[in-house]
């Protein structure tokens, strides 16, 4: 019991820092440009088939560093080329546009590499065990990984309190005008932020590309479980998605973990439930296949108890 | 005005902080029906909070309005505006999308009854198109009933935000600087429209302009820092040093 | 009552009865495209049939979505809640139907309707607390829980293979039996003019007008005396109720509904089609059903890259064309009766031919990309039109590109022409109106 509890523990967490490495670059694209960013799932998946192209090319170290470039290239010139004609029409023409992008961004994925997931396995490079635990292997990797989200929260925090860039971009948020009368560049500052929230979500990619599988569809999978921990978290907040994210990952690693169902419990306690009622159907239910509705749950019992999520800051 | 009958508006005491910064320290007014009541200032008095306070926009920190007796404080904004309490917006607050007939029509659904209508077209309610009418002549816009509100001039934005106002029929007018931004000609018309429609009403005005508010008011309250220095006819008030020293700085000579 | 000699053009200037009559004959006129045009040559295939009943499912859903948000302005990224639990509502009534229940079944969009609302009411009292972008992320939240738990509760939704029934045995009704595809698209195309009608007419009520009024500005709304929530409840329930109409003709039409029927895919669909069309009119989601239906069922017929397609067309409407295809449509109304017309239509067909230079070098690039990544076997040889372009030589590639970058610099140049003439004719019809 204390070693399945133990590892499932340390797999939520792993869980944790992973989707909070897919949410940072979202949550500071939202706390910084008000712009709900569709794409961000997007640009997660182009960052894990660029790190596996240019893996395949140059290696895993140097791909490491090119992938986050290459999409915070790409997303500077989707601020710079596209939405900054949308911006003056409000959030929902942003988050519009951002949707549409996402369709295209899966279907170029398509057409560049195929339908079919791409053989993204872990680098040889990082896949050697960092310590064991109960008889279970620790793999490098997930270590990676854990400390690049820690990293990237540590860097997102002292953006966008410390800086006077974040300053600036906070001002800018509300009062674009009057700060680019101060003389800053509000439309450049736009680019940068969004540059470099899409090159977070393109770092996630590089690890969450061989942490799940590559495949067109991967944007599918990840983006709405993103969007709930960003409303779960408080829009706007950094310290939010990270506690959603966790609270996410240790859950739903802990649900699949569980074997069992309402009709097992009653069955223990004594009480049968017959097949033909209607209530069967949801009593069978094991707690492991509703897992993957545990985030949308949560989503829905938040907005019934606190709908500002848990420690939102800015109203949308 | 009725001078002997309970005042239409009462504000007693009222505070309104937000965090930690108190805006309106205290504040004591009586406006009886059918005065017309003037609220001046210098900027960042606080008179604005207080009319988003009064009409529910936000709740009081303290303190107790009541409107023809009935307690308000608090209460939701559209609660208060059931009541017959209806505000303008110092920043033109209308419906962009919507031409300046459909805007107005907005403001007189609920007051004639129509609540949450969903079966009868709108089209076809004569009290409705009738009140509508009415007021879009009284605000001297009926020529432009089709152009999108979006579309008008600021003048024409000032006058039609003064016409949703006013449409259903509330006795208690908010107007906040209703003249703002207007040239003389344009403040002109824009007293006169105020002067008509407040003619069975009680009405709470800010402003800015000092000749409007001696032309309009029955009684102004000054309001500096949150508080209320005094509240007095238009040449008293004039006269007062108090005023004079919040206003300019320095004690005025006679 | 607009001034005389101002000729602004003006939105809903005629009188209520001008607006009335007009609309009389405007519904008359559809009523009967609606009745002839399944025997309509080229159409009378169960093919053409079929796509005609489908663009009527297309149409009832489209114009539910926008009673959210082209009317309300609530963005909803999960709408097919609402179409596929009335569709699972519908299919059980027609379960039931076929075991006996003396219920005719051209009636049971009915079902559809009632499990919509139900839902709409349920949901929505939720979901309607809040507005804008975190009302958009609650919808899509609710989506995927909906389409998670349809996979947890087989009896009631059947998992993969959704739930099944018979159209045809229920009870006789005389020359009705659904047998045929053409007695199915009746039975649609006229619960789709009843439903269409209903909408309409929801937003001339005084709810709808200020569902209008809370999109344009909720806050102003509480201080006209309305509660700006309960509002955008009533107009999610609406949405919800019409949502489930059309899921309870999909129910029919298709005699399965599966977990596809609440999904991701279905809710983006709607919003593309309500969007492309324009949110901004009652004939926008209306043309967008219409057109995307068409998308959906021809142009995949022909290229695995349609969706691309697609999705760039919906790019291109958000940056160029905000108002959508009925948008680009009626726009054209204020200059119809003016001489300088005739030279934006010239311009029109000038800029045209860059135009379509640009579009087929993009299409060659695409579609020979799409042919090497996802369908290999086929070989490197991709027509294009009469063409036969060889995906593995660098002509082709080279011709395409080329035809795409040169046909987009001509074309900008050749709109800057179309602005030109647009500009006097709006001149015109401005300033030189009859008096």
């Amino acid at each position: 019991m204390l070693e399945l509890a133990t590892i499932s523990l340390l797999n939520g967490i792993v869980y944790g820092l992973l989707l909070f490495m897919l949410s940072s670059g979202l949550t500071l694209i939202f706390s910084m440009m008000g712009v709900l960013n569709f794409a961000h799932a997007s640009l997660f998946m182009l960052g894990a088939y660029c790190s596996w192209q240019l893996g395949r090319w140059v290696g895993f170290w140097p791909a490491i560093l090119l992938a986050p470039l290459l999409c915070g290239l790409i997303g500077a010139a989707i601020e710079r080329y596209g939405l900054r004609r949308v911006h003056g029409r409000g959030h929902v023409a942003e988050i519009l546009f951002t949707f549409g992008l996402a369709y295209i961004i899966e279907e170029v994925v398509t057409m560049i590499w195929g339908r079919n997931a791409v053989a993204n396995g872990v680098p040889s490079a990082i896949d050697f065990p960092l310590f064991t635990v109960f008889g279970t292997q620790f793999p490098a990797y997930k270590g990676l990984m854990m400390a690049i989200s820690v990293a990237m929260f540590v860097f997102l925090y002292l953006m966008l309190q410390r800086t006077r860039i974040g300053l600036v971009i906070r001002g800018a948020l509300t009062h674009p005008r009057m700060v680019a009368a101060l003389g800053h560049d509000v439309p450049g500052v736009f680019v940068l932020v969004f540059a470099i929230g899409s090159a977070l979500a393109g770092l996630a990619g590089v690890i969450g590309g061989f942490m799940l599988l590559t495949q067109p569809t991967l944007a599918h999978v990840v983006g709405p479980i993103v969007f709930v921990i960003v409303v779960l978290g408080g829009l706007g907040s950094l310290a939010g998605a990270l506690i959603a994210s966790m609270l996410i990952g240790i859950l739903q690693t802990f649900a699949v973990a569980i074997d069992y169902s309402l009709l097992d419990a009653l069955r223990a306690l004594g009480i049968a439930v017959t097949r033909g009622s209607p209530w069967y159907d949801v009593a069978a239910i094991k707690v492991a296949t509703a897992a993957p509705m545990i985030p949308y749950l949560l989503l829905v019992l938040m907005l019934i108890v606190r709908p500002r999520g848990l420690l939102g800051t800015r109203d949308a | 005005m009725n001078a002997g009958s309970p005042p239409a508006l009462e504000l007693v005491e009222v505070h309104k902080r937000f965090g930690a910064t108190p805006i309106v320290r205290g504040v004591s007014l009586a406006v009886a029906p059918g005065e017309r009541h003037a609220l001046i200032g210098p900027n960042g008095a606080g008179k604005s909070t207080l009319f988003n306070v009064i009409s529910g926009r936000f709740a009081p920190t303290q303190g107790s309005i009541r409107l023809h007796g009935r307690e308000i404080a608090g209460a939701r904004a559209y609660e208060i505006n059931r009541l017959g309490l209806s505000r303008s917006f110092q920043v033109t607050n209308i419906f962009p999308r919507l031409s300046v007939f459909e805007n107005v029509r907005c403001s007189v659904l609920w007051s004639l009854g129509h609540r949450y209508d969903w079966r009868h077209p709108v089209d076809r309610l004569p009290d409705v198109r009738e009140r509508t009418e009415r007021t879009l002549e009284q605000i001297r816009m009926t020529s432009r009933r089709d152009a999108p509100a979006g579309v008008l001039t600021y003048a024409e934005q000032r006058a039609l935000e003064i016409g949703i106002t006013i449409a259903s029929g509330a006795d208690v007018i908010l107007l906040d600087e209703p003249t703002a931004g207007m040239s003389r000609s344009e403040a002109d018309n824009a007293v006169e429209l105020v002067r008509t429609v407040s003619q069975d009403r009680t009405l709470l005005i800010v402003e800015h302009d000092m000749s409007v508010v001696f032309g309009l008011a029955d009684r102004i309250s000054v309001l500096v820092y949150g508080r209320i220095v005094a509240t007095d006819t238009p040449q008293r008030i004039r006269a007062n040093a108090d005023v004079q020293t919040a206003y300019l700085g320095v004690t005025a000579h006679a | 009552m607009t001034d005389a000699g101002v000729a602004a053009p003006s939105l809903g200037g005629r009188t209520t009865h001008a607006h009335g009559a007009r609309d009389r004959r405007v519904w008359l006129a559809v009523a009967v495209l609606v009745v002839v045009l399944p025997h309509a040559p080229g159409l009378t295939t169960d093919f053409g049939r079929s796509l005609l009943t489908q663009m009527g499912i297309a149409i009832v859903f489209a114009l539910s979505y926008n009673v959210l948000f082209g009317e309300t302005g609530l963005l909803s990224f999960g709408h097919a809640v609402y179409f596929g639990l009335g569709g699972y509502a519908a299919i059980h009534c027609m379960r039931a139907i076929n075991h006996g229940l003396p219920l005719p079944m051209p009636f049971v969009p009915l079902a559809g309707a009632a499990g919509g609302l139900v839902c709409g009411l349920a949901f929505g009292a939720l979901t309607t607390r809040r507005a804008g972008t975190i009302f958009a992320l609650i919808s899509l939240g609710v989506g995927e829980l909906v389409y998670a738990a349809t996979f947890l509760l087989p009896g009631l939704f059947g998992g993969e293979e959704g739930i099944t029934a018979s159209r045809t045995r229920a009870l006789a009704l005389p020359g009705l039996d659904l047998g045929s595809q053409l007695q199915v698209y009746y039975v649609v195309a006229a619960w789709a003019l009843v439903s269409a009608a209903a909408m309409r007419a929801f937003t001339r009520t005084p709810v709808g007008r200020l569902c209008n009024a809370v999109r344009d500005n909720p806050e102003r709304v509480q201080f006209v005396g309305y509660d700006p929530q309960r509002i955008r409840f009533i107009a999610f329930a609406v949405a919800g109720l019409f949502a489930g109409v059309a899921g309870g003709l999909h129910a029919l039409n298709y005699e399965i509904v599966a977990a596809d029927a609440v999904g991701a895919q279905r809710s983006g669909s709607v919003l593309v089609m309500a969007y492309m069309g324009g949110t901004g009119s009652f004939a926008g989601p209306v043309v967008g059903a219409i057109v995307l239906t068409w998308l959906e069922t021809s142009l995949s017929a022909y290229t695995s890259a349609w969706l691309l397609y697609v999705g760039l067309i919906f790019i291109a409407i958000i940056l160029f064309a905000p108002a959508g295809l009925w948008g680009i449509v009626a726009m054209h109304a204020p200059i119809l009766h003016t001489r300088a017309l005739r030279r934006v239509l010239a311009r029109y067909a000038v800029a045209l031919l860059p135009g379509a230079i640009m579009v087929a070098g993009a299409a060659a690039l695409i579609e020979m990309s799409y042919r090497l990544s996802t369908q290999r076997e086929l070989g490197s040889v991709v027509k294009l039109g009469p063409l036969a372009l060889d995906a593995s030589t660098p002509v082709p590639w080279i011709a395409g590109a080329a035809m795409l970058v040169g046909g987009l610099v001509l074309l900008r140049i050749s709109a800057r022409f179309v602005a030109v003439a647009w500009q006097a004719a709006t001149l015109e019809a401005r300033g030189g109106g009859a008096p």
